[in-house]
């Protein structure tokens, strides 16, 4: 008789079957991708540098410009493509912050634009800026704290 | 012109690792990617707040600013040069003084798309 199991042998089972090479080769293509997504940010940034910018100006603007590339592909409906198989590749970069701005904006654009677009545009940015603002002020306060 | 070429290779190897970190959050976790780009933003601010981003992006460059713990560089960076400068008062204003590109870029560039294009039919 079959052998009747919980879900969490199950999950196990699954995990055992399924190919050993699976997480190398999506460690991988989140490498190549995210690597890549970063090397247009350096060129970005070495051609702005050649522009005699100040480095602060230099970060402002790349940020300033990945952001605009990651939320205009999104609208083009290529970010999301290159997420299906890029994974954290085209996540962890700020471009992924962007599509995570405009992906959920876009699909409940049908709630309106406040509770719609306004609202869904921080799902996943709001988060973020709670914890790495919030984290911000504290370790602010514990340097403000060592200095005397 | 566009640089020496070592910028952008130490760019590709930085980034693309810290890439691959999320990836096997993903996959060996099952922590979905909003906790990992919440994760990656936190782990930004507590290893510059520590002193050791600071030498990833000395040695990456872009690669290591343009992921989110970038952001969270930029972040508690903004917090201590205002608590030089302002004293305790800094700590609330600093963080988003120098993130304020990238957070206004992502609002307002956000909306714009969020507006002007459609989504495609989910497959």
């Amino acid at each position: 008789m079959e052998k009747i199991l919980t879900k969490q042998e199950y999950v196990k089972y699954v995990e055992e079957k399924s190919p050993k090479s699976k997480l190398a080769r999506n460690m991988t293509r989140a490498f190549v991708v995210g690597g890549l997504i970063c090397v247009i940010g350096q060129l970005i940034s070495n051609l702005l540098r050649t522009r005699g910018f100040s480095q602060e100006i230099v970060s402002n603007l790349t940020t300033m410009i990945m952001v605009f590339l990651g939320a205009l592909f999104t609208g083009l409906n290529i970010y999301d493509e290159l997420g299906r198989f890029a994974g954290a590749g085209s996540i962890v970069p700020i471009t992924g912050f962007a599509n995570s701005i405009v992906s959920p904006a876009m699909e409940f654009k049908s709630e309106g634009y406040v509770l719609g677009v306004g609202a869904r545009m921080f799902v996943v940015a709001g988060p973020v800026l709670v914890y790495g603002i919030s984290v911000s002020v504290v370790v602010g306060i514990i340097y403000y704290l060592l200095r005397f | 012109m566009l640089g020496n070429i070592q910028t952008y290779l130490s760019a590709f190897i930085v980034g693309g690792i810290i890439c691959s970190i999320g990836q096997v959050l993903i996959d060996r976790t099952k922590l979905t990617s909003a906790r990992i780009l919440v994760a990656f933003v936190t782990l930004g601010v507590v290893l510059t707040a520590l002193g050791i981003y600071q030498k990833i992006v000395d040695i990456g460059g872009a690669g290591a600013t343009v992921p989110l713990t970038g952001f969270g560089y930029t972040l508690a960076k903004g917090a201590f040069r205002d608590v030089d400068q302002y004293g305790l008062l800094g700590a609330f204003t600093g963080g988003i003084k120098a993130a304020a590109t990238g957070i206004t870029a992502a609002i307002f560039f956000g909306y714009l798309a969020s507006v002007a294009f459609r989504p495609k039919a989910k497959r």
